[in-house]
């Protein structure tokens, strides 16, 4: 059975959520937090029924909404879910769930907070499930500008200003540039629309799309991070408050790298395969040097964030083989990676609210206090070196076999060298922080996270299990919507 | 003679004969109120613009076929029709921010004034006649020269004032020497039939170029088009605010709907040359609007160099001399006019209170009113092209008219000096919800400011969600050009 107007409830509920919370009363801490709580769950439990109600013996699109937006330009409000985004949209309610949980300790401007984040969570779902060009750049960029003030309010003093300028500059120019790539498609198709799933058959010719796809891909894999344009992601990361890190790496750099699968790639699909090759030996810088990066890392969200270029450097991989495998691999990477470096900032920021410093030296045996929170970090640890039985497998080993698939052996054997630089630092990290001695200043200071803390590190470890032993729990899916995908390749 | 006017004729000039009614009301008020300060002839200009403007959207409707009217001086069409309904509404909103402005707003002539002004307008929008155009540009614009200068204690309203002046008279005059060469290229006035007699007596290209460039200037000083923007900082600074707002919402809305009738009507045989001409133009005022917008530290000179670089993403459109290039213009200035008013009623709210037009000065606001910084955010977000709000709308037609007439290079441009427009709206937002407060006096809008607060950012919102009724508006408008 499948629940009416479901897409747009998830589009919109959190929007409206957030105009609503502008209007409360500003000094009713409660009020405001227990009504974001509420939202939250409610978008929640909707992303669920959209992840189980998808068929994935089913069409291509399901849960396909279409209303007349500007019939004049063929603009509508066309929203559907593939066997790629029906778990993007399920990981998005899971971070803002998640979120939420996690940002009891924020005391200024508590609704303005909330409000901002619902609108950002709304503008996140609409690029998931727009299948109209015009509906996507429209939640695109209404994704992309609460994180200026949600950075610039609530973000690290010193760092903050600057770190949210530099993001939202850096993003709109991507986004700018791939709209120009999107009205240019748009006039030269002649169908007079905006829906991308026409658009996919219009057969561009391969001159324009060989010109036009470097836009369009590099436009929207800026907010994927890829090199050269990932710098502003770890100062953002770093500056960002908990919930906005979580967002920010958990889900908006997935948006980056989904928009360029769903508008370079997939309506662009010959220029994708001219350009693959050098753009597949960015994503190897990308995987590497992200992950040495990383390794030199003091602070605990820099290293982190480096983290984040590193493995979204994967995912961009997995999309350049234009292979089966690397097509999957990349899909699953993207919800494993997602939930991984949530669960990873959830834990930093409940450290880094007690200790108040993220100096990884200046911390120890935390796993004697904080036991929950520990273990939750080694799981995500373990997802994040690929060990088997968590996602991170499930994930990256597909990526690998792509890329041997699809020629390119060196890649995978020198990206191979990223997993070990991987495991390196973030058991490193591990020893460091949560076994050996508990520093002297710190005595006294630290105390176990709260139960409400502890049920979303649960939930974000949960889901990194459960695709880990039972990857089938996601792979038909995903597998359904990467046919579609290869479909437009002209290949499977 | 007077039998041959019709009912037709007379329904065209509606908001005409309304206002010019409505100016002898203030007058009279004025005269009987004998120098008491009353807020009277505000009212009455506000009730009076209000009956206008629901008049004119109720009776004075074109048909479907455009109309030459009183000897062809004017076209009665869409387009004329809906700048018309752009500068009367334009007009209430700034009455109603002028109520409670400073010390003058009690004075009738400023109301009187203002109203001659929008007179001007709603001709120069339908004026399909050279001497019609002429006399509607100067109606317009010596009223507003006067209330540049209208707060006669303050040296730089003055100087704001006598510049515009001056540099008005000057750009007009060559223009208007420009007109007559079109004169005597055509021999007529009328713009309808200029292209036809040009082409039957053989005008070299060249020749007809340099036409266009004097008859240009005079419709680039309105429009503040690139190289000669030099006026809009210092007569928009000095100006009162409300009078700014006027000035950088329906005056180059005015300028725009002339320079695309004329450009569109007498000037086909040189399209290519014309369209190159205004996309040069366009990069130009854009980028230096923009570039000199980052250093500004007063908000009524921000706001003056970021309507600058307005004008340069409305004259990409132009550019564009399509049906859905003049459609975009409309739209773009549809939601341009309520986001600047808007904006420009937070910084009368705020400089109430504060006596300043710094944006140091804005610091805290978040704090000592949220609702107030929520109406700047959304006001400025929508100029800087952000959705859900009508700003993004409008740039993305803007470009998508470029984009559509080949003009990828300018669309380019375009998308690059948005992202430097972004720039520094956040900074202005940055100080208003970061910095700490400098002052403890509650910030609030009177009534009638909060009401034009609450009217122009529900627009914004609407123009930015419901895209379809107003396109077609626009779109009709466009259609009476082509």
């Amino acid at each position: 059975m499948q629940i009416p107007y479901l897409l747009s409830a998830i589009v919109l509920l959190p929007i409206l959520a957030g105009a609503v919370m502008l209007f409360l009363p500003p000094k009713n801490r409660d009020l405001i937090y227990r009504f974001a709580l509420g939202a939250a769950f409610v978008t929640f439990l909707l992303t669920l029924a959209v992840y189980f109600g998808f068929d994935a013996a089913g069409p291509q699109y399901q849960f396909i909404e279409d209303y007349a937006w500007l019939p004049a330009l063929g603009i509508s409000f066309k929203l559907g879910v593939d066997g790629i985004s029906a778990p993007l949209v399920l990981l998005t309610g899971v971070v803002i769930f998640t979120g939420v949980i996690i940002s009891q300790r924020i005391e200024d401007r508590v609704r303005e907070f909330f409000a901002f984040l619902f609108i950002l969570a709304s503008g996140v779902f609409g690029v998931f499930v727009a299948l109209d060009m015009f509906a996507l750049f429209f939640f695109y960029e209404i994704a992309v500008f609460p994180m200026y003030l949600l950075i610039a309010m609530w973000g690290w003093k010193q760092t903050r200003e600057y770190a949210a300028m530099k993001l939202t500059l850096y993003l709109f120019v991507g986004s700018v540039i791939a709209l120009v790539g999107a009205l240019a498609m748009y006039f030269a198709s002649g169908l007079n629309t905006f829906d991308m799933t026409l658009l996919a058959t219009a057969n561009f010719s391969p001159a324009f799309q060989n010109l036009w796809f470097p836009f369009v891909f590099f436009g929207f894999a800026v907010l994927g991070g890829i090199f050269p344009f990932h710098n502003w992601s770890p100062v953002g990361h770093v500056a960002a408050p908990t919930a906005v890190s979580m967002f920010h790496a958990g889900v908006l750099m997935k948006l980056g790298a989904f928009a360029a699968l769903r508008v370079g790639i997939m309506l662009l699909p010959i220029g994708a395969q001219t350009h693959m090759w050098w753009i597949i030996l960015l994503t190897l810088v990308n995987v590497v040097y992200g992950a040495f990066i990383a390794m030199t890392q003091t602070d605990f969200k820099y290293m982190i964030g480096y983290s984040s270029v590193s493995h979204m450097g994967l995912v961009a991989m997995g999309f350049a083989t234009l292979d089966y495998n690397g097509l999957v691999g990349a899909s699953v990477q993207m919800v494993s990676h997602g939930v991984m470096t949530a669960l990873f900032f959830a834990v930093v920021g409940m450290i880094y609210d007690q200790a108040h410093t993220r100096e990884i030296p200046k911390l120890g045996g935390l796993m004697k206090i904080m036991p929950f929170a520990g273990v939750g970090f080694i799981i995500g640890g373990l997802v994040s070196m690929g060990m088997p039985g968590f996602s991170g497998f499930i994930a990256e080993f597909p990526i690998f076999m792509g890329l041997w698939a699809a020629n390119y052996p060196w890649i995978a054997i020198i990206s191979v060298v990223s997993i070990a630089v991987t495991a390196a630092y973030i058991l490193r990290a591990v020893g460091q922080v949560f076994f050996g001695e508990l520093p002297a200043d710190l005595e006294g200071h630290m105390h176990d996270v709260k139960p409400s803390e502890k049920l979303a590190i649960g939930i974000l470890c949960f889901i990194m299990i459960a695709i880990g032993i039972y990857p089938n729990v996601i792979m038909p899916m995903v597998q359904h919507g990467v046919n579609a995908v290869l479909a437009l390749l002209g290949g499977a | 003679m007077f039998s041959s006017i019709t009912a037709d004729m007379l329904l065209a000039i509606l908001p005409e004969i309304a206002l010019l009614l409505l100016m002898v009301v203030v007058f009279v008020a004025d005269l009987v109120l004998h120098g008491k300060k009353s807020p009277l002839p505000a009212w009455i200009t506000i009730g009076g613009l209000g009956l206008t403007l629901l008049a004119t959207i109720a009776f004075a409707q074109p048909g479907a076929q455009p109309q030459l009217l009183w000897g062809g001086m004017l076209r009665h069409d869409w387009l004329a029709f809906i700048f018309k309904v752009i500068f009367l509404f334009s007009a209430l909103l700034v009455t109603l921010l002028s109520v409670g402005w400073q010390k003058l707003w009690y004075k009738g002539e400023y109301y009187i004034l203002l109203l001659a002004s929008t007179m001007g307008m709603t001709l120069m929008g339908a004026s399909a006649d050279l001497v019609m155009l002429f006399l509607a540009i100067e109606t317009t614009s010596i009223p507003l020269y006067i209330l540049a200068g209208f707060v006669t204690n303050d040296p730089k309203s003055n100087e704001a004032g006598f510049k515009y002046l001056l540099f008005g008279a000057v750009t007009t005059g060559i223009m208007l020497y420009g007109f007559s060469l079109l004169y005597g290229f055509a021999g007529t006035t009328n713009l309808y039939g200029i292209a036809s007699g040009v082409a039957a007596s053989g005008v070299p290209v060249p020749v007809m170029v340099g036409a266009l460039l004097l008859v240009l200037v005079g419709f680039g000083f309105k429009v503040s088009m690139a190289p000669l923007h030099f006026w809009a900082p210092d007569v928009y600074e000095g100006s009162p605010t409300p009078i700014t707002a006027f000035l950088s919402t329906a005056s180059k809305a005015a300028g725009l709907a002339v320079l695309m009738r004329v450009m569109l009507a007498a000037f086909p045989s040189i399209q290519p040359e014309w369209q190159n001409v205004i996309a040069v133009g366009s990069a130009l005022t854009m980028t230096i609007g923009n570039l000199i917008a980052l250093s500004q530290h007063n908000i009524k000179r921000l706001l003056a160099y970021s309507s600058v670089a307005h004008a340069g993403y409305s004259l990409l459109a132009v550019a564009a001399a399509s049906e859905l290039g003049v459609l975009s213009v409309v739209y773009y200035l549809l939601v341009y006019t309520v986001t600047q008013i808007a904006a420009f009623a937070v910084v009368i709210v705020v400089s109430n209170v504060t006596g300043s037009d710094e944006i140091a000065d804005f610091a805290g606001l978040h704090r000592r009113n949220p609702m107030l910084a929520l109406a700047l955010l959304l006001s400025f977000l929508s100029l800087a092209g952000i959705p859900p709000l009508g700003g993004f709308i409008a740039k993305v037609l803007a470009f998508s008219a470029a984009v559509q007439a080949g003009l990828i290079w300018l669309a380019v441009v375009g998308v690059l000096n948005s992202i430097v427009g972004l720039y520094y709206y956040l900074i202005v937002l940055k100080v208003a919800y970061l910095d700490e407060p400098k002052g403890e006096a509650v910030i609030a809008p009177s009534r009638p400011q909060a009401a034009t607060l609450v009217v122009s950012i529900v627009l914004v919102l609407i123009l930015g969600v419901v895209i379809a009724p107003w396109y077609n508006w626009a779109a009709s408008g466009a259609g009476g050009l082509f």
